[in-house]
């Protein structure tokens, strides 16, 4: 398995038929883990051990005949997700030796299907940040140029499917963090509707814009994981009720007749190559036979601003509980309640982290929180209402994922604003709660860069089936970093 | 809206955080310029809109008045920096 | 100069319910430290809320009650402070929407007029837990037991005049969460607690002085004490030529004093916004009108009902509607025998040997059964009202009913009228100077006889037959 990758669908065909069985295809993962990682630094914990055990039982499961499709297939979970007995850091100094009592409602419902962590993926501390640099174990390299940034912030699990060491990673996405970095690693990265996959166990970066995600080779992948993830947990209250549909069968529908709307202000800007790209895969569509129409999104360049206003208004109050109290880092020798708050905190956070908690402390106190936090919901309905309106004209609406693809490392680290200006595709799903995908469409420069999918609440299916039908016309998700076949 | 200092010894104090006299001109300086382009939402045209807190259009959900909580205090202590007799350990707290 | 004293209270009820506010961890009062404490209660990474219906429910009771508006949609709130009883950082309150708006109590005053106090709102939040200083060492213990139990807070308007009218309003909330059984009111253990926002201004002035809050009163008596020491201290701050800061005070009752909470709190800034893990509670006209069915009688009504139905005094009501348990055990007992008379003995004898005890009624040693049983024994005159309270007393110590009593003790009242005769006859012969007096018009001689008689029969003669047989002999 060295150099070629295979997708979850093919580990399961090969599973099934017996040619191959999870104990090697877990310790091949393993093997992979060990050869490359300490280059690319995208997992945080290994499970070895565990997971070779758990191989072992599905092995024998599936010798008694009652194992399930994905049985015994290795994947990573973004180290975002609590997992019992097994730290979940969160990329944090914070969180370096917190071990979860409890599992995800994400990891629960893996674990039950059969799907065996190998370890615990890199991140942007507490999902903050669009290079993984701000991950207190260091940066993940890109696979493709371990001089550049796989993105962030799930970009520990999508340097570990692009690399070939998983098949498939959890992610969390908040504006971008799991479609971003499958952008810049070439691979495919489904973020379903807000309330569509519980937030149980999730450690929350900001609420209202939170959701887990898959990071995998393929859409088809996106599909099988999704159908296990996706549905109702009584442990959250925004978790919809909703039925699932049935993800797989909707692959397979004609994309022809359907109408595609790309916003024009996508363009404004947009690097030429990476604009190519995109007009490429539209003809794809349009060889499919979907129409290609214009749509806008008149106050797109207020989504990132809106984004940073809400995003670390919301965290600034989700990270109040790490305090040195009940669980994480606590600073030693403080004298008094006071001390004790400002130096664990101080020590605890990083400096993104740390602008984050500032920036929302501010816009949320006397005096700004009208003119920013209110301000902010107001155009966050604006722009909810500008996708809602493209939606009764189109099926999906379909761009780049980023404006340019991987950027070197440091490149950015100095300027928080050109950092966050990465975003600016991907936030918009996020603050309407809208289902979105990328998929590989093409390389500028030698490097990947991404389609992105968004559909309407609650269209996971509808957005699946584009890029699976996408991708059985392409071959962009296929390419090894690298670039070879 | 430039950032003066005792903006940002406010802040820090409200999130708990400690600034050293060091950091104050970068926290300034990056936090000014994010300020800056979160500004950008003052020229947004939002009329009467309502403010949209959240993207999901439900009501809250309601769980019945049952107890399901066995007392793990122990596992959940384990990662507690510092606890005695079953008590949460802080420096002195004056009220 | 004369004062006008301007006084609104923040009332905290904890809710009884089984389970936390926002987890299925148990309230029960008095457990080991932190073994109620879940994750949700103690705010570990990635756990999340879920609204208990049954606040929901008790909330929207008391709005009903206080003939308030019941909101369709109310929102809860992040709360954002730092406190180590504080576990996430931020406590999880209603702000802008709250559950209740627009509510009041009547008060009856003391010269019988009627007075309203509005109700601003009553709000759903979680309540803290508890920081420990005794015997830790110099250190500080966080028991989270308590943290996540739900609480109504309860906001009044600044309408209360004096301290009195304050902690008339406090009992009036007390009385209603007690009958509506939304909160134990165990002021002890501190489920129901408030605070006190006070102010003077000169009489005639239309601007409210400055504010001062009194925060953690656990009594009605350190309501009043508290209101009253903070008006003095005010008063005598202005006359002296100062001014009134606008603080936080804390009332200490072993020195009778309030004092300044100031350098311990910040300015607050509390950062309120919508908590995203929430959504809107959305209350349905069904809804509502399933609450409404569910609704117990409330002492108002009941004590119109009980001047209507049983033609009872106005100060036997207050007693007997004061709590559901007194008007329950006497409607219990009125079913039996005379109203009037249960009354007298519910608010009398009963009252009184359950106040010495210091028994509930609910742990009364005489049940309604048995106290019909002694009652019905007066109205068929097998005992006087006088004999009967000795047997009430034998009842309440050894638990025996009233007609074992009576005939173990032969106390049986005499109405045989030959008896009664030879008493009256013997009285009258043996006391001729007396008698003479009541010839000559002393009326109130009668009394003597009626003494004699009764101690010549050793208190079992019928009263009312003594006395008209006295009147007949005398008169003749």
């Amino acid at each position: 398995m060295a150099e070629q990758r295979h997708t979850l669908a093919e580990m399961a065909r090969l599973l099934e038929s017996g040619a191959i069985s999870s104990r090697e295809l877990t310790e091949a993962s393993l093997a992979r883990i060990e050869a490359r990682d300490s280059e690319l630094n995208a997992f945080i914990t290994v499970t070895a051990e565990t997971a070779l055990a758990a191989a072992d039982r599905a092995d024998q499961q599936r010798a008694k005949g009652n194992a399930g499709p994905l049985t015994g297939i290795p994947i990573a979970q973004k180290d975002i997700f609590c997992t019992a007995g097994v730290a979940t850091t969160c990329a944090s100094r914070m969180l370096e030796n917190f071990v979860s009592p409890y599992d995800a409602t994400v990891v629960e419902r893996l674990n039950a299907a059969g799907l065996i962590s190998v370890g615990k993926t890199n991140m942007d501390e507490f999902a903050m940040g669009s290079s993984n640099e701000t991950s207190y174990f260091g940066a993940v390299k890109n696979p493709w140029d371990p001089a550049r940034s796989p993105g962030g912030s799930s970009g520990g699990s999508a340097a570990a499917v692009a690399a070939g060491l998983v098949p498939m990673a959890t992610g969390t996405d908040t504006g971008g963090s799991v479609r971003q970095p499958a952008a810049l690693c070439g691979i495919t990265g489904f973020k379903p509707s807000y309330g569509r996959v519980s937030r149980y166990g999730m450690i929350a970066f900001a609420s209202s814009l939170d959701q887990a995600g898959v990071l995998a080779l393929t859409a088809e992948d996106a599909a099988l994981i999704t159908q296990l993830i996706a549905g109702f947990d009584e442990r959250d209250s925004t978790c919809s009720d909703q039925p699932v549909p049935d993800y797989m069968a909707a692959l397979a529908s004609s994309v022809a007749g359907k109408k595609i709307g790309v916003p024009t202000e996508y363009f404004d800007g947009l690097d030429d190559n990476c604009a190519q790209a995109m007009h490429a895969a539209f003809d794809v569509y349009r060889q499919l036979g979907a129409e290609i129409i214009d749509v806008h999104l008149p106050n797109l360049p207020l989504a990132v601003p809106t984004y940073y206003v809400v995003s670390p208004a919301e965290a600034s109050s989700n990270l109040s509980r790490f305090d040195g109290i009940r669980f994480g880092y606590r600073a030693d020798g403080a004298e008094d309640i006071e001390s004790l708050y400002k130096q664990t905190r101080s020590v605890g956070f990083g400096d993104e982290v740390k602008r984050r908690i500032m920036t929302g402390t501010y816009v949320l106190s006397a005096g700004y929180y009208d003119a920013y936090y209110l301000k902010a919901q107001k155009v966050r309905q604006l722009i909810s209402n500008d996708m809602a309106r493209c939606f009764e004209q189109v099926d999906i609406i379909a761009g780049p994922t980023t404006p340019t693809p991987a950027f070197r490392l440091g490149e950015k680290v100095d300027d928080p604003v050109q950092m966050y200006l990465n975003d600016i595709y991907t936030v918009s799903a996020n603050l309407a709660g809208l289902p979105g995908i990328s998929v590989p469409c093409g390389l500028v420069d030698g490097l990947p860069v991404g389609l992105q999918l968004i559909g309407p609440h609650f269209a996971e299916a509808a957005v699946l089936n584009f890029a699976h039908q996408y991708q059985l016309h392409s071959d962009w998700h296929k390419l090894l970093p690298g670039g070879t076949n | 809206m430039a950032l003066t200092r005792k903006d940002i010894e406010y802040i820090a104090h409200l999130a708990r955080l400690e600034v050293h006299e060091d950091e104050i001109p970068a926290y300034t300086d990056k936090l000014g310029k994010i300020i800056g382009f979160i500004d950008a939402l003052d020229a947004a045209e939002t009329g009467d809109l309502l403010p949209m807190a959240h993207p999901l259009n439900m009501s809250q959900r309601l769980r019945p008045d049952v107890v399901t909580a066995a007392d793990q205090r122990d596992v959940y202590q384990q990662n507690a920096a510092e606890k005695e007799g079953g008590l949460y350990i802080v420096p002195r707290v004056v009220e | 100069m004369q004062w006008e004293v301007v006084i609104g209270l923040e009332v905290h009820a904890q809710l009884a319910t089984h389970s936390k506010i926002f987890s299925g961890a148990s309230t029960a009062y008095g457990a080991e430290p932190n073994t109620q404490a879940d994750l949700v209660t103690l705010g570990y990474p990635g756990v999340l809320p879920v609204l208990n219906q049954e606040v929901v429910v008790m909330a929207a009771k008391f709005g009903l009650a206080v003939g308030a508006t019941v909101a369709p949609r109310s929102v809860f709130a992040r709360k954002n402070y730092f406190y180590p009883d504080l576990p996430k950082g931020y406590q999880i309150s209603q702000y802008e929407l709250p559950i209740v708006e627009h509510g009041h109590i009547d008060l009856t005053l003391e010269d019988g007029s009627v007075k309203r106090i509005g109700i601003t709102r009553a709000h759903l939040e979680e309540d803290a837990g508890k920081s420990l200083h005794e015997n830790m060492g110099g250190k500080t213990g966080i028991d989270l037991n308590r943290a996540g139990t739900p609480l109504l807070e309860i906001v009044s308007e600044p309408d209360m005049r004096s301290a009195k009218e304050a902690v008339n309003y406090m009992r009036r909330i007390h009385q209603i969460v007690r009958y509506l059984g939304i909160s134990d009111g165990n002021m002890q253990e501190g489920s129901f607690r408030c605070d006190a926002n006070v102010s003077v201004r000169p009489v005639g002035q239309q601007e409210l002085g400055t504010r001062t809050e009194i925060k953690n009163l656990n009594s009605f008596r350190f309501v009043e004490k508290a209101i009253n020491f903070e008006i003095e201290r005010q008063i005598e701050v202005i006359e002296d030529g100062g001014k009134v800061v606008q603080e936080t005070r804390l009332y200490d009752s072993d020195r009778d004093e309030t004092r300044s909470m100031r350098g311990k709190e910040e300015a607050n800034d509390y950062r309120y916004f919508p908590d995203p893990d929430l959504l809107p509670v959305e209350i349905s006209a069904e809804f509502l009108e399933s609450v409404k069915a569910a609704m117990p009688e409330l002492p108002q009504a009941k004590a119109a009902r009980f001047a209507a139905q049983y033609g009872l005094k106005s100060v036997d009501i207050e007693v007997l509607t004061a709590a559901q348990g007194t008007a329950d055990y006497f409607e219990a007992v009125a079913a039996g025998c005379d109203a009037k008379l249960a009354a007298n003995w519910v608010t009398g004898e009963l009252g009184a040997a359950l106040n010495r005890d210091g028994l509930d009624i609910a742990e009364s040693r005489i049940g309604p059964a048995a106290l019909i049983g002694l009652l019905k024994r007066i109205e068929d005159n097998t005992v006087s009202g006088k004999i009967a309270k000795d047997v009430f007393a034998t009842m309440w110590d050894e638990g025996s009913d009233a007609d074992a009593i009576i005939n173990a003790k032969g106390l049986k009242q005499i109405t045989d009228t030959g008896a009664i005769e030879a008493a009256v006859d013997r009285v009258i012969a043996e006391n001729p100077e007396q008698v003479q007096q009541f010839r000559e018009g002393k009326d109130k001689v009668l009394g003597f006889f009626v003494g004699q008689v009764m101690k010549a029969t050793q208190g079992k003669a019928n009263p009312g037959q003594v006395n008209q047989m006295l009147r007949d002999k005398l008169n003749s």
